[in-house]
């Protein structure tokens, strides 16, 4: 294995959020170390994706903060995110539904576009290299996931299956340096959750991309990821590596319901 | 069996990001092109200069702006002609009140102004979305109504409220005669559909694009809603302005602020959502819809009446011509909300095939 | 000091008036998502309606009792406006259906234009009277408490009179009567509605029905006013302002938010007209509505809006 486990680049601290009287999230703290894959697991309403939100700034948390890389972050935006090397897919698929594969893929190059509308109105020299370079890099990403015979379909056309890949493209051109993935592998068969723990496990392989991933299939939490988080009703209630979760006795009860 | 890509073999990115991939649009368009320069300058009278292609010209370029912002931001706007009069009324300005400044600057300059006006009034796009922001561009369009009309330094000081210019040239070609005006319209709206192509196929149209389908996605990307929505704001305004003063200096001459009335955005916004939403081809078939339609019901009502033996009046056709416009807007509607772009790409896929059915 | 209240009241009268056009969008835009741009149309066609038939059925049936005249003619000009919205549901909104909010809006303005163009070739397109014997003289009121009184216009207060009671009955058709029920549920979620057995083509069509009586009654009070002519049509657009302060979906929204724009035009009109110039109060409601909704996007009622990923 290329990857190494390397220091904490991302640490949550105290963080607790809610809306108006409803607690989403208490109190939570945990970290994530550079090039781990980490997993956010927990019953429905558990409060995964508004952690999610948290991170990347979607939501703004009442309390607590964010450490990024040693940077603190009292309120994160979704911009800083993204400039801070932090991209994300979504559990409900959030894709640009009237643009076609190849451009939403390219959105994830944004943050690397140089050049001002004038040029681009103009369709003028630096803007033309820039597009062609973004869009050969786009092209790798394209290749990497298996999606050439799709490049030019619109998006809405698009099976549920290849528009999970296509959101994990977009997030992947954005070259991020963490990944959250929001159950990546929700709603797919067999063969299309194997094709997807296949490219998550490369993205973390080849890339060193550190992900952060919610899923609620068991089995492939277990296998994939090197530490899992729990959470129920808003409260961490479990921490650690996959065997010490599985038999953390109050994360078996939150699962199996009181009195297991 | 003529329209097909077979063959056609692309080897880089840049051969496949052209803005008509397929050879045989190529030469459609350019064609067009010719025909519109040279053709139909030798077949068309004066008549149909003055009250169509100059129109269709003038208000395709606006439709232009209005789409950049409905169609490819996601962002509604009943303000369209509040842009119009701005872009109007300043390049007057600059043309009457700068000596020697020639035409073309003071057209961008009224542009411009219109991008800036148009950059205050869309901070509310900011907070609001939808129909909200639709209501609340109308603040714009009735504040330039009240302006234009009441405050006497925009008009020069004219006493009944309208302005007019005369003598319009660029270097020495006078713009008089119903074909320059023509030539000068169709040259600039060229240029500035290409720029609109290529914007929406670069970055900017992407980020604009973004917002429309999904602004919290967008903004996790990395794209800046504020910088996205704003710039949109500014380019179709700046559009628009063009085509304002374009309508005031060419085709008018001699306007007063009812020119740009609200009426005038509503027509905007139907050629745009008729004419196909975020689709620069779009654009154009809607300007022409609602530039011919209602000429011709004026020239076939009557002749309709005729047949059953029917003299209608002047106001009986006016009231008839709204009926019938209101009608065929609902029934465009029900019949194909994606416009007559769709249309259009619909038919061409079918050309592909054709002569087999699938 | 009695001047500035004397403004205040004839802004609130006004207000009231907004209110009542403001209800018509509020009523079907919960209901059906459509941003009604015909409601001035709507307006203008039942003024229209309403001012014909007073003067047309006494003549074809021989009565010469104005009262009656009155009440034929407005049950006329009701079961014209019923018969508008069922043809509207039938022709279109039944074929519109999950469409996008702006092609609903440009549809409604196709409505208009028919509405427009139908009402005044049936109709003739003069300037009418409506006379359903409003009193039409100024009082003096409250003379011990500013000096030289309040002048009211008794029109405008019996205006507003039957504006609250029309505002009142709807109140109390909403929340009491099991149609009222349906449409409630109908606005909060039409597919929730539907699976549980409300007919949802019925319900658009009671909505426009009772739209359109609201546009009857803001008709015949403008009329009786100013007379019914062709720009009655525009105040539409005079109450979009009100619906945006009030929140789209919010009936006390419609109603406060007229009161506010009614007296901001007024105060706008007399106190800052003189120094800018006259004819302010269209923009000058809007430029409120506008700022207002900076701080507060969804208006003063409307349901707030969270983004969910």
């Amino acid at each position: 294995m290329s990857r190494e486990i390397g220091e904490v680049i991302l640490d949550l601290k105290n963080v607790s959020l809610a809306f108006g009287g409803v607690k989403a999230l208490t109190d939570i703290s945990f970290d994530v170390r550079e090039h781990e894959i980490r997993a956010i697991i927990g019953p429905n309403g558990a409060g995964k994706s508004s952690m999610l939100n948290v991170i990347n700034g979607v939501y703004r948390p009442q309390q607590g903060e964010i450490v990024l890389r040693g940077r603190r972050f009292a309120r994160m935006n979704p911009y800083k995110a993204a400039q801070a090397g932090i991209s994300r897919t979504f559990q409900n698929i959030a894709l640009f539904k009237g643009m076609s594969v190849i451009d939403n893929i390219m959105t994830g190059r944004n943050l690397k576009i140089r050049t001002n509308l004038l040029l681009q109105a103009l369709w003028w020299g630096p803007a033309r290299r820039e597009e062609l370079a973004h869009r050969a890099k786009v092209e790798e990403v394209i290749d990497f996931l298996e999606i050439q015979h799709i490049r030019k379909t619109p998006v809405g056309r698009l099976p549920y299956g290849l528009q999970k890949r296509v959101d994990l493209g977009r997030a992947l051109a954005m070259e991020p340096s963490i990944l959250l993935l929001d159950e990546p592998m929700a709603g797919m068969n067999v063969e299309e959750k194997q094709d997807m723990c296949r490219f998550i496990l490369d993205v973390n392989d080849q890339f060193g991309t550190t992900i952060v991933l919610i899923e609620h299939d068991m089995g492939v939490v277990m296998d994939i990821s090197d530490r899992v988080v729990v959470l129920d009703y808003g409260k961490k209630i479990g921490d650690g590596d996959p065997d010490a979760v599985r038999s953390n006795p109050e994360v078996v009860s939150a699962y199996l319901g009181a009195g297991h | 069996m003529l329209y097909r890509e077979n063959g056609q073999f692309k080897t880089s990115y840049a051969d496949d990001q052209q803005i008509f991939p397929i050879a045989q649009d190529r030469w459609l368009i350019i064609g067009l092109l010719v025909f519109a320069f040279i053709g139909v300058p030798l077949l068309v009278d004066e008549y149909l200069f003055r009250a169509i292609l100059i129109p269709f010209l003038i208000l395709s370029l606006a439709a232009l702006g209005v789409n950049i912002l409905v169609g490819f931001c996601g962002q509604i706007t009943l303000g369209a002609g509040a842009f119009m009069a701005v872009g109007a009324y300043a390049a007057y300005n600059f043309h009457i009140r700068v000596d020697g400044m020639p035409l073309l600057v003071s057209f961008l300059l009224g542009g411009l102004t219109s991008a800036l006006v148009g950059i205050f009034f869309g901070i509310p796009s900011l907070r609001v979305r939808g129909l909200y922001l639709a209501v609340a561009t109308l603040a714009a369009q009735f504040f330039t109504d009240w302006v234009f009309l009441r405050v006497p330094w925009f008009t020069d000081n004219a006493s009944s409220g309208s302005v007019s210019v005369s003598n319009l040239h660029i270097l020495s070609w006078e713009i008089a005669s119903p074909l320059d005006k023509y030539l000068f319209c169709l040259a600039l709206l060229t240029v500035f559909a290409l720029a609109a192509k290529n914007m929406t196929r670069c970055a900017v149209g992407r980020q604009w694009m973004a917002i429309r389908d999904m602004d919290v996605a967008a903004e996790v990307i990395g794209i800046r809603p504020m910088f996205a929505k704003l710039s949109a704001f500014a380019v179709s305004s700046f559009y628009v302005g063009i085509a304002g003063a374009l309508w005031g200096f060419i085709h008018l001459a001699s306007w007063e602020p009812a020119a740009f009335s609200v009426d005038r955005s509503f027509q905007l916004l139907f050629m745009v959502i008729i004419g196909g939403l975020g689709s620069v081809m779009g654009s154009f078939f809607g300007a022409a819809f609602i530039v011919i339609l209602p000429i011709a019901l004026n020239q076939f009502l009557p002749a309709l009446g005729g047949l059953f033996g029917m003299t209608i009046s002047t106001a009986g056709i006016s009231h008839a011509e709204l009926i019938i416009f209101g009608a065929l807007i609902i029934f465009f509607l029900i019949k194909e909300p994606h416009g007559i772009a769709r249309l259009w790409s619909t038919g061409k896929e079918k050309l592909r095939l054709w002569p087999f059915p699938h | 000091m009695g001047f500035f209240v004397e403004t205040l009241i004839g802004g609130l009268m006004a207000g009231m008036l907004y209110s009542l056009v403001a209800l018509g969008f509020v009523l079907i835009f919960k209901a059906s998502g459509v941003f009604n741009f015909a409601q001035g149309a709507m307006v203008l066609f039942a003024a229209l309606a309403m001012a014909r038939f007073a003067v047309w059925i006494p003549g074809w049936l021989g009565i010469d009792n104005a009262l009656l005249g009155n009440i034929l003619a407005f049950l006329a000009a009701g079961g014209l406006m019923f018969a508008v919205a069922w043809v509207i549901e039938r022709l279109v909104l039944r074929h519109l259906v999950n469409q996008e909010g702006a092609t609903l809006l440009m549809a409604t303005l196709g409505i208009a234009y028919i509405l427009e163009g139908l009402g005044t070739s049936i109709f003739g397109s003069d300037i009418y009277k409506i006379d359903i014997g409003m009193p039409k003289d100024p009082v003096m009121i409250l003379e011990g408490t500013f000096e030289g009184g309040l002048l009211i216009n008794k029109e405008d207060f019996v205006a507003a009179l039957i504006a609250a009671v029309l505002v009142g009955l709807l109140t109390l058709f909403f929340q009491k009567t099991s149609t009222g029920r349906a449409l409630r549920a109908v606005a909060d979620d039409h597919q929730a509605a539907q699976s549980i057995g409300i007919p949802l083509n019925r319900i658009w069509v009671i909505v426009w029905c009772v739209a359109g009586v609201v546009a009857l009654v803001a008709g015949v009070i403008w009329g009786s006013k100013l007379g019914v002519q062709f720009s009655l049509a525009t105040v539409a657009l005079r109450a979009l302002p009100v619906v945006i302060l009030g929140g789209l979906t919010s009936v006390p929204g419609a109603i406060l938010g007229g009161l506010i724009i009614g007296v901001g035009e007024k105060l706008s009109e007399v106190y800052l007209g003189p120094h800018i110039g006259g004819g302010i109060e269209i923009w000058f409601s809007y430029q409120l509505a506008l700022v207002f909704l900076l701080f507060r996007p969804q208006g003063l009622f409307g349901e707030k809006i969270i983004d969910r990923v």
